[in-house]
């Protein structure tokens, strides 16, 4: 069946057409986190250059730990950022988590999987009240969250005590940031992937040629799975090389357990945005309010949920936290949410809102581990580690406060 | 031309703010296939009887008659459901979203849960065939690239997409150039031949001219005029505007 529209649908023309198109895109300023992932390589090749650690197995999947707090925390934040709003609460509540991860297993002796499930519920609370104060009462986030930024640090203080440290010793806790999945998983996990992305490609093209619209040329899907593929086995062998000091002894390789994790938020995520009615109306509200109000959207419930989400994902990564760390201190999560509004925006996820994808956090997560990783690796003061991301950050904010006035004048 | 039941009218409607009487026993009424237009001077209270109508600012007294039946209108829900839509002046588009995204929002349509993207789109490109829409070229473009015609365009278009009987068009051709404005004039026009009630505010005669077949006078507050476009003429109608004339009215 086909109609008879004389309008487009952008999916007009042969496979080299979509390729001019996304080049016109990226030119026109739609570039997403094309600059990130430039910069990506980019900073890994000078890296690389710089200390040959840099690429081996052992370091790469220090960076994939390194990285995997923050890009959770990131890819909640987004959903805020979406709407234009912030959450700098975000680290902390993430700290809370951990610090009531840690304390219900180690002194109420309750079993890992409740004592984590009450770790994410607490985070998805703590979301609730922020939206509320923020869509109900009217407070601006920023105001909001600063306030449960410096509140918690002190319920932390309290619930940990000063200079206090709990340790966690579950292991299937400690498992997800420190022991490598058995090899095969690495295999099933990118199999897994495959099938997915190719499953709802399908679904997909199958929905719009029910409706008689027009498909994208099918040389894309092609050409996207071929590249997922030939990356997903470079990832997953790279990781599956040995990466022990002392293999005799402790033999380590594989695809750390937190990888499925992170991918399982991001496919989630990226589903709920893509996809659903809600995540439809998150872009909406975050482009115009007042018109999605007008729409007929509740705009405060958007909100609210936003808030929870991210708060959310940040009792996850405080999960993440304590596993990486094997502890908990008083200031667990303090310094961890600025790396982690800084991972979004570089990502390419717009402080206006409106604009970004789980994706872009990812990504951005990766360009500000590198930076930490690799200048630690040189061998820099750590000072200047912090400075370089603040000027990654200033940098990629510029682009954004650009693109976004560009978009709002033409 | 139609002669039957007006799709709305209303009578002896009054709206005060405090001391203010902004609405001072107002009569009027729309009917389907025809374009009313609605004229006056800045502050005539133009923009009230249009909230009132949208449910966003109820009127303090009168009565609403719905194809002949009376109701009550309170809340933008309400007129929405009988088919009331309004098109406002800042166009309320999302400019981050693209035109199928813009015409169902609020309204997607939904597979278990999984937005039904094909199925929106064809709607949509349905709807802007239907109203011979020629300017606006691909459905997924986003609306912050569209020009001020084609975002009046989108926004016209999603009031039809909705099978609405009343549209509401508050200035629509304000900030538009000749040809832009032609476009839309034609639109207006072809949404009434569809069978729709139309009503456009509209500051600049000539277009009142060109499109409407009905011209209705606001004059602070009371409507001074309501008078059929092939028995008035331009000078009149600029009386009626400065209250120089007046036309003794009666429902
Ligand atoms: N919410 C309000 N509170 C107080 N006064 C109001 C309010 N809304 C409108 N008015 C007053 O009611 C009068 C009519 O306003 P209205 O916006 O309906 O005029 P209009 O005919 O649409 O004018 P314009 O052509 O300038 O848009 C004005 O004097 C205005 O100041
Ligand atoms: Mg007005």
């Amino acid at each position: 069946m086909s109609n008879q529209n004389t309008i487009q649908t952008g999916n007009e023309g042969s496979f080299l057409d979509a390729g001019r198109n996304y080049i016109n895109r990226v030119k026109g300023g739609e570039t997403g986190s094309l600059p990130a992932l430039l910069g990506l390589v980019i900073l890994a090749t000078i890296f690389a250059v710089a200390n040959p650690i840099f690429l081996k197995p052992i370091n790469f999947a220090n960076l994939l730990t390194q990285t995997a707090t923050v890009t959770t925390l990131a890819m909640g934040l987004t959903f805020v950022l979406l709407l234009g709003e912030i959450d700098l609460s975000a680290g902390v509540t993430a700290g809370l988590s951990a610090a009531f991860l840690a304390i219900t297993m180690s002194e109420y002796g309750v079993a890992w999987p409740i004592a984590a499930v009450i770790a994410i519920l607490l985070g998805m609370m703590i979301g609730f009240l922020i939206g509320i104060l923020v869509a109900k009462v009217g407070i601006p986030s920023f105001v909001v969250t600063l306030a449960a930024f410096l509140a918690f640090q002190g319920l932390q203080l309290v619930v940990v005590g000063k200079g206090g440290l709990i340790g966690i010793d579950a292991p299937p806790i400690l498992a997800i940031m420190n022991t490598p999945m058995p090899i095969i998983f690495g295999w099933i996990l990118l199999v897994v992937i495959v099938i997915i992305y190719l499953g709802t490609s399908i679904y997909t093209r199958i929905q719009r040629a029910a409706s008689g619209q027009q498909n994208k040329p099918i040389g894309i899907l092609v050409f996207r799975t071929i590249a997922l593929v030939v990356i997903g086995i470079g990832f997953v062998s790279f990781l599956n090389l040995e990466r022990g000091a002392n293999p005799a002894v402790t033999s380590l390789r594989g695809v750390p357990y937190v990888v499925p994790i992170v991918l399982i938020l991001l496919a989630a995520g990226t589903f709920v945005l893509n996809r659903t009615k809600f995540g439809r109306h998150v872009y909406a509200v975050g482009g115009n309010a007042e018109a999605a109000r007008r729409a007929g959207i509740q705009v405060s419930r958007v909100r609210i949920t936003v808030f929870m989400i991210s708060s959310t994902f940040a009792g996850i990564a405080g999960i993440l936290m304590a596993s990486r760390q094997a502890s908990v201190d008083a200031a667990a999560g303090r310094s961890i949410v600025l790396s982690a509004i800084a991972a979004a925006v570089v990502g390419g996820v717009s402080l206006f809102g409106g604009k970004g994808r789980l994706s872009d956090a990812v990504i951005g997560g990766f360009v500000i581990a590198v930076i930490d990783n690799g200048l630690g690796l040189i061998g820099l003061a750590s000072g200047l580690n912090l400075a370089i991301t603040g000027g990654v950050l200033l940098l990629a904010a510029t682009a954004d406060a650009i693109t976004s006035r560009k978009s709002r004048t033409s | 031309m139609t002669n039957q039941t007006p799709v709305i009218e209303l009578k002896n409607v009054k709206k005060s703010f405090g001391p203010v009487e902004v609405l001072r026993d107002v009569n009027f009424s729309v009917r389907a296939g025809e374009v009313t237009a609605l004229v006056g001077d800045n502050g005539a209270g133009k923009s009230t009887l249009i909230k009132g109508l949208a449910g966003i600012q109820p009127y303090d007294q009168g009565t609403i008659l719905f194809e002949g039946k009376p109701v009550e209108l309170t809340n933008p829900r309400q007129s929405s459901e009988m088919g009331i839509d309004v098109v406002y002046q800042d166009l309320a588009l999302c400019d981050n979203l693209d035109i199928v995204h813009n015409m169902f929002l609020g309204r997607e349509e939904a597979n278990a849960g999984i937005l039904d993207e094909g199925h929106m789109e064809s709607k949509a490109a349905n709807t802007l065939t239907s109203l011979s829409v020629k300017t606006v070229k691909s459905v997924r473009q986003k609306v912050a690239r569209l020009s001020g015609g084609q975002r009046q365009t989108v926004a016209i278009a999603r009031a039809v997409l909705w099978n609405n009987k009343v549209v509401i068009l508050d200035e629509p051709t304000a900030a538009l150039g000749v040809a832009q404005t032609e476009q839309v004039l034609q639109l207006v026009r072809r949404l009434a031949d569809a069978g729709k009630a139309v009503i456009i505010i509209s500051h600049n005669l000539q277009d009142v001219f060109a499109v409407a077949d009905r011209i209705y006078v606001l004059y602070l507050g009371k409507m001074t005029a309501a008078v059929k476009k092939s028995e008035t003429n331009q000078a009149d109608i600029v009386g009626y505007i400065t209250g120089a004339k007046t036309q003794e009215m009666d429902a």
